[in-house]
């Protein structure tokens, strides 16, 4: 059954901690949003509560990882990121500590409480930070396997996930999950989405959409990690010269989009390409369905500019 | 004074000495704060925490970690002095491709984590201090903050945060030299008064003389100074302390010295 993957997120976490007592969650009176009031009920031990102080928070995590705990400071993706940036910056990713940041309800998975609590400014300001892996899970099974892979990874590393609720596996054939390796989730010759995170869905919405419609086949890859960037896949998959339309619930400077932009110009490609992200503008209100489909992160606005560009 | 502080008393000197040699010859440095916090430096590791080149990867050490990291290069001699590193290496202080930065760094032996930009070091000590409780770990973790460096806000996060964990295992030591870089604090941001507000925070608070070795010596083997309390130093220091012409003075906040005004300080820290 499909869950939101904040649920996904908590509920691994308690997976890993009955056997890890040294799996550590530091909150920042975040523990509700986080989804984590059942772990600390049973793991009263391994969370640590920090109050409001989202700083403190990462340098808290930081202090238990440098003693060798698997520290993940969970937060609010808008405040974690934000707020306790120069501790993200110095005491993570430049000191080395494999803390795990975890950015809960990203992007506008707030709505219509507006742009404080909206993040869509994160990958753009971690991708410039030397030292982080930054990763977007589109569906319940990558944000299990990114769980898992973080807790044993020794590096410092960024995962952030609204609350809305995901396909279990968009992938049917069940690749394996690896970071800085993107996923296809579908197959097509016309033209490619690279999309992450919860706007992987409406993209494959978009090419079921153009496929049943208009003969259009679309592949639809699910780059979950921003940084490092699978640029070999990237690379294969612009190899057709067909156009490219990448996709995410970010700004549209310093994301994926930028990201992948980069790459195929300074390495010859030419494709017809479009970034699909929140314009540089006060965000409209709404929920977070209606804020996409008001910027066509949607199954018809993705199908319309796809089109366009055939 | 006993035989015992007579020897601290000359690797004070002998720091101080260093300690402008190497700014002089990298023409960079924190001198001024340097001077302030030498003497402290020289406490802890000479004669409280359980760090050595020795046991540097047994997680038993004890924790440093010098929040006010612009004064790195104090750090850098007393380190060299313990035989972290080769004292010949801070020549290359602060030049082309040297580890040995304006500020700490895990590069360097001897180095718990990479300060610099102020308000960072409590945070960190603070989960240091936590994780050792949870493993029933006696070990003490320190800190050294400035003044100036008060006003951040993490600083008084970690405060309330300390103080909630009861975490007794913790020392931060305030080198109180009165001065930040524009003016005094009490004409920046006023501090005072001090005492009263860490004890209302839930620390138990200290002041000493920070020039004083015996008394910083005696006051830190008392740790915890109040059982279930992290512990406040408040060490009253003078910047640029030894070298008259730089005592109290701001220019010296990251002044480097002439090659007259070297020999005078030499003249003077003999
Ligand atoms: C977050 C941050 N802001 C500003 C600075 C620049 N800075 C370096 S030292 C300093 C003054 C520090 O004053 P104080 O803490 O009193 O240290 P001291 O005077 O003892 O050297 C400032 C503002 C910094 N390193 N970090």
């Amino acid at each position: 059954m499909s869950k939101p993957n904040l649920e996904i997120f908590s509920e691994t976490l308690q997976k890993i901690a009955e056997t890890d007592k040294d799996l550590y969650v530091v909150t920042s009176d975040s523990r509700g949003s986080g989804k984590l009031v059942p772990f600390g009920q049973k793991f009263p031990k391994q969370i640590v509560e920090v109050g409001i102080a989202e700083q403190n928070l990462v340098g808290v995590a930081t202090g238990l990882a440098a003693m060798g705990k698997k520290a993940f400071a969970v937060s609010p993706a808008c405040f974690l990121t934000a707020r306790a940036l120069e501790q993200i910056k110095n005491d993570v990713c430049y000191s080395d500590n494999p803390v795990k940041l975890i950015g809960i309800s990203a992007g506008v998975s707030y709505g219509a409480l507006g742009t404080t609590h909206h993040s869509l400014h994160d990958f753009a300001v971690l991708r410039a930070i030397n030292n982080i892996t930054i990763v977007a899970p589109a569906d319940n099974y990558e944000t299990e396997e990114a769980i898992k892979v973080a807790t044993l990874l020794d590096k410092p590393v960024y995962i952030r996930f609204g609350k809305k609720s995901m396909p279990v596996n968009l992938d049917a054939e069940d690749a394996v999950f690896q970071f800085g390796k993107g996923r296809t989730i579908r197959q097509g010759s016309d033209l490619t989405f690279i999309a992450t995170g919860e706007a992987v869905l409406p993209a494959f919405e978009a090419a079921k959409k153009l496929s049943k419609e208009n003969n259009i086949e679309a592949t639809v890859v699910s780059m979950h990690t921003i940084k490092p960037l699978d640029t070999e896949l990237i690379a294969k998959l612009a190899e057709n010269g067909k156009p490219i339309i990448t996709v995410e619930e970010h700004s549209i400077y310093g994301g994926l989009g930028e990201a992948v932009g980069s790459f195929l110009m300074q390495n010859g490609f030419r494709n017809k390409f479009k970034i699909v992200g929140l314009p540089d503008d006060h965000t409209v209100s709404g929920s977070q369905n209606e804020i996409f489909e008001h910027y066509g992160i949607s199954e018809k606005g993705l199908s319309e500019l796809a089109m366009s560009l055939l | 004074m006993t035989e015992n502080h007579l020897s601290l008393i000359e690797k004070s000197k002998e720091y101080r000495k260093k300690i402008l040699k190497y700014i002089f010859n990298a023409k960079a440095g924190h001198t001024g704060g340097d001077l302030s916090i030498i003497d402290i430096l020289n406490v802890l590791y000479n004669r409280i925490m359980n760090v050595s080149p020795e046991n540097w990867h047994s997680n038993t050490r004890d924790r440093f970690i010098q929040s006010k990291g612009h004064c790195v290069e104090a750090l850098y001699v007393v380190l060299a002095d313990k035989g972290f590193f080769p004292e010949e290496d801070l020549l290359t202080m602060c030049q082309y491709n040297s580890p040995y930065i304006g500020h700490p760094t895990k590069y360097i032996k001897g180095m718990e984590q990479n300060t610099g930009g102020l308000g960072h070091g409590l945070s960190i000590c603070c989960g240091n201090a936590l994780a050792a409780k949870k493993d029933n770990s006696p070990i003490k973790v320190f800190t050294i903050l400035g003044d100036g460096e008060m006003a951040e806000g993490s600083n008084w996060e970690a405060f309330m945060f300390a103080a909630h964990y009861k975490l007794d295992n913790l020392c931060a030591i305030l080198d109180y030299n009165k001065l930040q870089i524009t003016a005094p604090n009490a004409e920046v941001i006023g501090l005072e008064p001090l005492d009263k507000k860490l004890e209302a925070f839930g620390w138990a608070v200290r002041h000493v003389d920070g020039h004083n070795l015996e008394e910083l010596e005696n006051t830190l083997k008392s740790l915890p100074f109040e059982a279930g309390k992290p512990s406040f130093v408040i060490a009253h220091t003078i910047k640029g302390k030894g070298v008259s012409y730089m005592e109290n003075t701001l220019k010296w906040h990251h002044g480097v010295p002439s090659a007259e005004q070297m020999e005078l300080a030499m003249e003077e820290l003999i």
